[in-house]
């Protein structure tokens, strides 16, 4: 399949250029400039907008930031314009990414800044429901990394979470247990994911089709074993949720602490597994040949590496981090399974692995960023802006797309993603 | 550019599977290859896929019954032989469901027909090289445009307004497709990730265009548009039975297909992209367009099938009124091989599971995600000939799935 990465090399916009692509930026700063100008500016003369900075409970309590509005406004315009007309100008080089992280960051907070005027918004609360919901993107990022980095593409990590969902609801509800539910659930992960590897490495189906199939077959099977066997069992899907835990004397810390260290369990594994993979990935032997096989199979193997265990064992343990995740959604957040309820987070996942190119602390900031729409959605609906409820939801989804089609071009894949290997 | 690119070569098999007429060896030959002989070599693979995928549902229908679970300790006899008593009812409500009656028949039509065409959608991206995971949300787009022209003119003449709301539809759809083709052409976005994204943004904008006045039927607060006019209804095919002519345009359009892929030169540019994007662009070919071209006569399929059944069948627009055409499209499209004539066979057969599922949920309180897991399963078997030829011993070719190529992340 050389050919075709060829071509696709041949298509990839880095060849065309930067230019083209610096000046986009730099009309999209323009335009989003504009936005808060026209748009975010509309708000009663003399209004202000307060943020909330608590979580409501005890600690050390901050004031609410109480900004005017229509100024601050005009303020973070003048920002994003002015970075806009530099990148048209003369362009950030290497430093795009920051430049772009600031102009999103000044247009969505004269977003907050214009949802808010004439009342407030929890910004602790709307923190913290980002770090929540970027969970299982985060798990599903880690996922795909395992198995991409490897040279397999994954994607079947929605269906891995949404099996995860299922059987850590039944496992936990069953044995009154939630650890155990979670066990069920990497279990679980695990299994789909070696029908995914022997797919993709023994038969060599295409690795996207083979994603696909077990896409649909979680679906399937999730949907027909709900219906026939959860529904009329209703004790088999009330698995009780884990509660917070909070971390004592560092949630004492104003603003980060009760965000961060008052959380459920799940919030400290995805932490963990962030740095343990970081490190495992980049610092270690094991990650060196992970990476080896998924850039260069043949070299691999000329040096005595075991491609096709290499690639079995991650894909397999890619499984088991997505399955974990799953099980995020039964008894780290709502309480009980539903169909289909996983709604789209695996893919959402891939985009955010995209983003961060490969690398789990990168991921982890692309997925807040999702979390965030995400979040922003939730608690918009509640807020009275004229806009659509409908269009909030539409957000992530269109952040997706924007990330995989902005970003697919500066940022590089493993070399031999997606490529099975043969021997010899 | 002289050559015509027709199907991949097959890869050599060491069995010899590819001579004109194999002379079977004198031993080693399974009972199931013997038995099969008979049959052409490119249904051996789907039918036997589909045997095993019905097993294995039969299984699945046993093990999540209740009164099997809390029989087995005591009278595993017993147990089983009541959950085979299950599997049967299942299967014999699924087939009378599905082609027991003149009823049942048009209920097999009727499902078949969108089915062909999101099928149709996803052959032409495979074709081209193109994974159209969007068929479900171009469905929509299609829906939602072709209701619209349907409504909303009135007093117009029905030899114009039908075929109006048909092209609505169409180009409904083929709008939703030329985003993920555009993004792919000039980004090098993947269509995967792109088209998945656009369902769920598709889905969004009818639930919002629902709660609109101008869309939401008068008086009603739930989500369900105006009646389509009765001159931009496409007629029953016979009164009583709910099978209608939009048949009749999905059997064109596979016609269409046809034509397209393999007797225009646009079609060749398809493949020819396809197969080998680097040598269609060394003959001149703009990889670019075709993408976009492709993804646009996939969506616009895919619109038509929304068209067919808001003019031909609802009448009126709900969400949620596909129960995922579009993704059994993606099954469609690998069962037929990515040929036309594939496709409707492919089509006949889903249409007559979905339409079986119904009364089987209703008679025998199977869901009907049953058949979900059904049409994985044959997909799975479909994409690995070598499971199938593994599970039973036998040799087949190495045929379909090559139209295929996966394509890491474009970058």
């Amino acid at each position: 399949m050389g050919r075709v990465t060829a071509a696709a090399a041949a298509l990839s916009p880095a060849r065309r250029g930067g230019l083209t692509r610096e000046r986009i930026l730099g009309v999209v700063y323009l335009a989003l400039a504009a936005v808060i100008v026209f748009v975010f500016t509309g708000v009663e003369a003399g209004d202000s907008s307060a943020f909330g900075l608590n979580l409501g409970r005890g600690g050390l309590q901050l004031p609410d930031v109480v900004v005017p509005s229509a100024p601050t406004a005009y303020l973070l315009a003048l920002i994003a314009a002015s970075l806009g007309a530099m990148q048209l100008i003369r362009g950030f080089g290497t430093r795009w990414a920051v430049v772009l992280g600031v102009v999103v960051v000044a247009f969505v907070l004269a977003f907050l800044t214009w949802a808010s005027a004439g009342g407030s918004i929890n910004f602790a609360g709307l923190l913290q429901s980002t770090l929540q919901r970027s969970v299982p993107i985060t798990f599903g990022a880690l996922s795909g990394i395992l198995c991409e980095r490897a040279g397999v593409v994954n994607v079947a990590i929605e269906g891995m979470l949404l099996t995860g969902a299922f059987v850590s609801a039944v496992v936990a509800s069953a044995t009154d247990n939630s650890w155990l539910g979670v066990i069920g659930a990497v279990l679980a992960g695990g299994l789909l994911a070696a029908l995914l590897a022997v797919l993709a490495i023994r038969y060599l189906v295409d690795q996207i089709i083979a994603g696909i199939v077990l896409n649909i077959l979680a679906v399937g099977l999730t949907s027909f074993l709900a219906t026939r066997v959860l529904t009329p069992n209703p004790d088999l899907n009330s698995p009780e949720r884990f509660g917070e835990v909070q971390i004592p004397v560092l949630t004492e810390i104003p603003l980060l602490g009760p965000i961060v260290l008052e959380n459920n369990v799940f919030i400290y594994m995805m932490f963990a597994a962030i740095a343990i993979l970081s490190f495992m990935l980049f610092r270690t032997r094991w990650g060196l040949r992970v990476r080896s096989v998924g850039e260069h199979p043949k070299a691999a193997d000329t040096v005595g590496i075991d491609v096709y265990w290499v690639r079995y064992r991650n894909v397999i343990l890619g499984g088991m981090m997505a399955g974990l995740g799953g099980a995020y959604f039964t008894l780290g957040s709502t309480g009980s399974f539903e169909q289909e309820m996983t709604a789209g987070r695996g893919f959402i996942g891939l985009a955010a692995m995209i983003f961060g190119g490969w690398a789990p602390v990168g991921s982890f900031l692309a997925a807040l960023v999702f979390g965030f729409a995400d979040a922003l959605q939730s608690r918009l609906s509640i807020l009275n802006i004229p806009v659509a409820s409908q269009f909030l939801q539409m957000a992530p989804y269109i952040v997706t797309i924007v990330v995989v089609a902005g970003l697919v071009g500066r940022v590089r894949a493993p070399a031999a993603d997606g490529r099975p290997y043969r021997k010899g | 550019m002289t050559g015509t690119p027709t199907a991949p070569v097959p890869h050599a098999d060491a069995m010899g599977v590819g001579d004109p007429a194999p002379t079977p060896p004198a031993g080693g030959q399974s009972a199931i290859e013997a038995w099969v002989r008979g049959v052409p070599r490119a249904l051996v693979v789907p039918a036997l896929a589909l045997l095993t995928a019905l097993a294995i549902g039969a299984i699945i229908i046993i093990v999540s019954d209740r009164d099997f679970v809390t029989q087995m300790g005591s009278n595993p006899a017993a147990a089983l032989g009541a959950g085979l008593a299950k599997v049967r009812d299942a299967y014999i409500g699924l087939i009378g469901g599905s082609i027991g009656s003149p009823r049942a028949i048009s209920e097999t039509l009727l499902q078949a027909t969108p089915l062909i065409l999101t099928g149709l959608a996803v052959a032409v991206g495979f074709r081209a090289g193109l994974f159209n995971i969007g068929a479900e949300g171009q469905l929509y787009a299609g829906a939602a445009s072709s209701i619209f022209v349907g409504f909303a003119l009135v007093g117009v003449p029905a030899f114009i307004h039908l075929p109006l709301a048909v092209l609505a539809g169409i180009a409904g759809g083929a709008f939703w497709g030329f985003i993920p083709g555009f993004l792919k052409a000039r980004t090098g976005a993947h269509e995967v990730i792109v088209t998945i994204m656009l369902n769920y943004v598709a889905y969004r904008f009818i639930d919002w265009l629902l709660n609109q006045p101008f869309f939401q039927r008068e008086g009603r607060t739930d989500q369900i548009s105006r009646f389509v006019e009765p001159s931009a209804e496409l007629p029953r095919l016979i009164e009583g039975f709910r099978t209608h002519w939009g048949i009749f345009l999905a059997l064109a359009a596979a016609a269409f297909v046809s034509w397209l892929l393999f007797r225009s030169t646009k079609g060749f540019e398809f493949r020819a992209v396809g197969l080998n994007p680097s040598a269609a662009r060394y003959a001149g070919m703009s990889i670019g367009g075709t993408l976009i071209l492709a993804m646009m006569v996939s969506g616009g399929l895919a619109g038509l099938a929304g068209a067919s059944e808001m003019l031909g069948s609802n009448k009126t627009l709900t969400p949620g009124f596909s129960p995922g055409w579009g993704f059994d499209a993606i099954a469609l499209a690998l069962l037929g091989g990515a040929r036309p004539l594939g496709v409707v066979f492919a089509a006949l057969l889903f249409g007559a599971l979905r339409a079986g599922a119904t009364p089987m949920q209703v008679s025998t309180g199977i869901p009907i995600d049953l058949v979900v897991v059904i049409q994985a399963l044959v997909i799975m078997f479909i994409a690995a000939p070598a499971l199938v030829r593994g599970l039973y011993r036998i040799r087949v070719e190495r045929r379909i799935g090559s139209e295929v190529f996966t394509k890491g992340w474009g970058a």
